[in-house]
């Protein structure tokens, strides 16, 4: 048995401590960035290295906005639990309410769009997995990013150099709004909503890993170096640090088509992963 | 790198790529706070505070955690008020703090108004945070953190992004 205050406490402890300090991988990213951009885009790498400092110091988020929190839970078949979802929310919640993090969401869409106070619901996605474990992962997703997320469903005869041009074209017309330099997560195959899914799951990854297929590890490594060179630059100003990092997960997918989702994120990539056992 | 008094006493002096620190008052709205005081120049109403040579900072501040004026509290991105912003700089409205870029007709109503866009760090609320100094919420207190808010803000680090004829720094 998972007991739920077990769960809340995990997700509590983890996005209170997602909004203040970055992933050492993307911590890493960043300064040397700093080390190797010319121009105006140092200076904002310089700003963001001195935020990211500041924050950590005194317990402010790196960023105001604090995000949506969407959720991916990898749920063994083997586990004995109940209350998963309320479990997640109400470590969630506690969060945003303890660490002064600003409350984001709206009830609805269109019609009143009322502040719900509590950055609640969170996105939830679930998946089960052989075993008795239950894996979390967390991304605070900031709109200003969300925002220059694009699907696009490629023909079936696309090559390699299109996949490529797809996921420049995002950035290009992202330009500076994302607050680069941005991770992209890049969903290819399945549906068009699979395709979505795998692109936010790339996000869950440390930058420091690759797709297990080596055609698809270059991929990543070509993408991202395409993306830093059409100019950009950190905060849009020019440059040659565009994208910190892209991942790409794949899927199986119709033989009529190629469904492409490119998540994008800003610099402040605020991921967490949670692994929790059952107790023997 | 350039010491600025906000309101701006010149703004088409200011140059696309000039480095400088804001110290001054500077009014915080976005989406909703823009869609509203649309609709009241609109309805040909008075709007809440005068916009004449001042500065409007895109923010959604976090809440103030004690003994702070304010949290964190960044730029947020300026293109979602570029339906809004000619008819604000028509209303004297002299400058904007923002991220990203803007659209050829908010550049055109700048040029013929003289105003100028300012390109705050992105991402850099807890920096920003340090720079403001005072906090009051002046209108549409019901929207939370989109309220309108009158900021005193100190040595608040920008860059010229879109100066006052049109020249930009923005890729």
């Amino acid at each position: 048995m998972l007991k739920p205050e077990r769960i809340s406490a995990a997700v509590y402890r983890a996005v209170l401590d997602m909004h203040v300090r970055l992933p050492r991988d993307v911590g890493t990213r960043l300064e040397e960035c700093a080390r190797t951009e010319t121009g105006v885009g140092r200076r904002v790498l310089e700003h963001i290295l001195r935020n990211v400092g500041l924050a950590g110091e005194q317990g402010l988020p790196m960023c105001q906005d604090t995000g949506l929190m969407w959720v991916f839970l990898q749920v063994g078949e083997e586990l004995s639990l109940h209350g998963l979802k309320g479990s997640v929310s109400q470590g969630i919640a506690e969060a945003y309410r303890d660490g002064y993090f600003r409350a984001s969401i709206v009830q609805d869409p269109l019609s009143r769009r009322l502040n719900t106070g509590t950055n609640l619901p969170a996105v939830f996605h679930l998946d089960l997995v052989p075993g008795r474990k239950l894996q979390i992962d967390l991304l605070a997703k900031g709109f200003g990013s969300e925002n220059c997320s694009r699907t696009a469903m490629l023909q079936p005869t696309a090559e390699r150099a299109e996949v490529i041009e797809a996921i420049c074209a995002v950035m290009r017309q992202a330009r500076g709004a994302p607050c680069p330099p941005v991770v992209l997560g890049v969903g290819l195959g399945g549906t068009m909503d699979y395709a979505a899914l795998l692109s936010k799951r790339a996000l869950t990854r440390s930058l420091a890993d690759h797709h297990p297929d080596p055609y698809y590890a270059e991929l990543e490594r070509d993408a991202c170096a395409a993306v830093n060179a059409l100019g950009i630059g950190a905060g849009g100003l020019g440059g040659s640090c565009t994208a910190l990092g892209v991942a790409i997960e794949t899927s199986a997918t119709h033989i009529a088509g190629m469904p492409l989702a490119v998540s994008v994120n800003c610099w402040a990539d605020r991921r967490a992963r949670i692994v929790l056992e059952e107790e023997t | 790198m350039k010491k600025l008094r906000v309101p701006l006493s010149n703004p088409a002096a200011l140059r696309a790529g000039d480095e400088a620190v804001l110290s001054g008052t500077v009014y915080s709205a976005r989406d909703q706070a823009h869609k509203r005081l649309v609709a009241l120049l609109d309805a040909g109403r008075p709007l809440p505070v005068d916009l004449g040579g001042q500065v409007i900072y895109y923010t959604g501040p976090a809440p103030a955690p004690p003994g702070r004026v304010i949290g964190s509290a960044g730029p947020t991105t300026s293109g979602r008020m570029d339906a809004y912003t000619p008819r604000l700089l028509d209303a004297g409205l002299a400058g904007m703090i923002g991220k990203g870029y803007r659209s050829p007709a908010v550049v055109e109503s700048m040029r013929r108004n003289g105003a100028v866009y300012f390109y705050a760090y992105g991402g850099c609320g807890a920096l920003y945070a340090q720079c403001i100094r005072a906090a009051r919420v002046i209108a549409f207190a019901e929207l939370g953190p989109e309220a309108l808010s009158r900021l005193e803000v100190e040595e608040f680090p920008v860059l010229v992004a879109i100066d006052a004829a049109g020249n930009s720094i923005l890729a």
